[in-house]
């Protein structure tokens, strides 16, 4: 949806959907997810890329059908396929960690209406051919890896003293137990926004981190 | 889904829905229509309004369909059909708002086919199966999610209607902003916890 600005230089869809176009820090999508399971970095990371495997099959999905599916039925279609990965990866965590499966509660099957993968279904990979939208969404999913374990790792360390599971900060450190609860993901988000909107002002970091964002958060939902 | 029967009542349901457990503020759901929508009270009622009612038909549609899929042992259909239901009752109330209201329908925008995406809705349905209510607390629970995030709404909208008068540094303008209101109101909705006696 935000493609328009980097037609000129586009520096290939993998690196503008890492870094360019980061679906969370720039454009501000998938919300949800991000705030919710971010309060440790591993649930962070696992949601990352439980998120970033959707996003490759149901853009590598889309991009092969997209011949076939008529106009009017194109957002239902795109729900439903994604609804039956995000069914498959639910089952796959299951199988794999049942204590991870626990922690991410309903967050797992509410990727569903993560607007970022239907985004990226309906402004990408329904118009590209399959190796540009797999680039896309692999870029997409790596972007929101980075953002999701930015958000854990700064929630955890401050909030715990720990990283991973690991004290880093030794005994004496007290947690700020706020941190891991709902209002610090509030505030770590904001925080990472400010930074991000005050670097790109300074002619660093990904572009337009105040342009895209209210095309991003008013356009789409979830 | 299990058949163990929660035994909690149905005012506490309600008011753990609502408040203690705020659909916005403690689990997060919605973050878009509410940063997105949030810019005046009018609008931010309106929206709020519908997607109660969305909520209030999609968790009673989300129980029948569980109790059909557990009947017929497919509950690997569960995410799938609920998608489904929820999409043909926003598609429902557009065509009833649109030829009911036509201004509601403009001023709902873009957002009103979008609650098909929107994550409170289909986290309400997922939430109540995962606790096993049965139907009255399911009814409980959604209008009490409902409400919550129809208090949200206003809240938030109240807070930034305010915020235009103000003049702060360049750089947390918008969303950051936003977010720093909404991590405030998240802290003292923190305060309802305990009352209902719930999680």
């Amino acid at each position: 949806m935000s493609r328009d600005s980097s037609v000129s230089s586009d520096p290939g869809p993998f690196v503008n959907g890492l870094w360019k176009q980061n679906p969370v820090l720039v454009q501000v999508l998938g919300m949800c997810p991000v705030l919710a399971v971010s309060n440790t970095a591993v649930n962070a990371l696992a949601m990352g890329l439980a998120t970033g495997s959707v996003l490759i099959l149901s853009g590598a999905t889309v991009s092969l059908i997209r011949h076939w599916v008529p106009a009017e039925a194109r957002i239902v279609t795109f729900i439903m396929v994604i609804a039956t990965f995000v069914t498959c990866v639910d089952y796959l965590v299951q199988s794999i960690s049942i204590d991870l499966h626990r922690s991410l509660g309903a967050f797992l099957p509410l990727i569903v209406v993560n607007c970022l993968v239907l985004g990226r279904a309906e402004a990408f990979a329904s118009q590209q051919p399959l190796l540009r939208s797999v680039a896309d969404a692999a870029g997409m999913g790596c972007g929101f890896v980075i953002a999701l374990l930015g958000l854990g790792m700064v929630r955890e360390l401050v909030g715990s003293g720990q990283l991973f599971g690991y004290d880093l900060l030794g005994e004496g450190f007290q947690g700020w137990t706020v941190m891991l609860l709902p209002p610090g993901g509030f505030f770590t988000l904001a925080g990472w926004l400010v930074l991000f909107r005050w670097w790109g002002r300074r002619g660093g970091g990904p572009s337009g981190a105040d342009r895209s964002r209210s095309k991003g958060a008013s356009t789409t939902d979830g | 889904m299990d058949d163990v029967i929660n035994p909690e009542p149905l005012w506490s349901v309600f008011i753990n829905a609502s408040l203690v457990n705020n659909f916005v503020f403690a689990y997060f759901l919605g973050i878009c229509p509410f940063l997105g929508v949030s810019g005046n009270v009018k609008s931010a009622g309106r929206m709020g309004l519908a997607v109660a009612f969305v909520m209030l038909v999609a968790t009673v549609c989300g129980f029948a369909i569980q109790r059909v899929l557990v009947l017929i042992d497919a509950p690997y259909l569960n995410l799938i059909s609920l998608i489904a239901v929820i999409a043909s009752t926003v598609q429902l109330i557009e065509i009833f708002v649109k030829k009911t209201s036509p201004s509601l329908f403009r001023a709902l925008g873009i957002y009103l086919p979008l609650m098909t995406t929107n994550c409170a809705i289909l986290g309400v349905v997922l939430f109540q199966s995962g606790r096993g209510y049965g139907f009255l607390q399911a009814i409980a629970f959604g209008l009490g999610a409902g409400t919550g995030f129809l208090l949200a709404l206003l809240l938030i909208a109240g807070l930034r209607e305010r915020l235009d008068l103000v003049d702060p540094p360049d750089v947390v303008r918008g969303t950051a902003l936003t977010l720093v209101l909404a991590g405030i109101l998240s802290l003292c909705f923190m305060g309802f916890s305990g009352i209902g006696g719930g999680p």
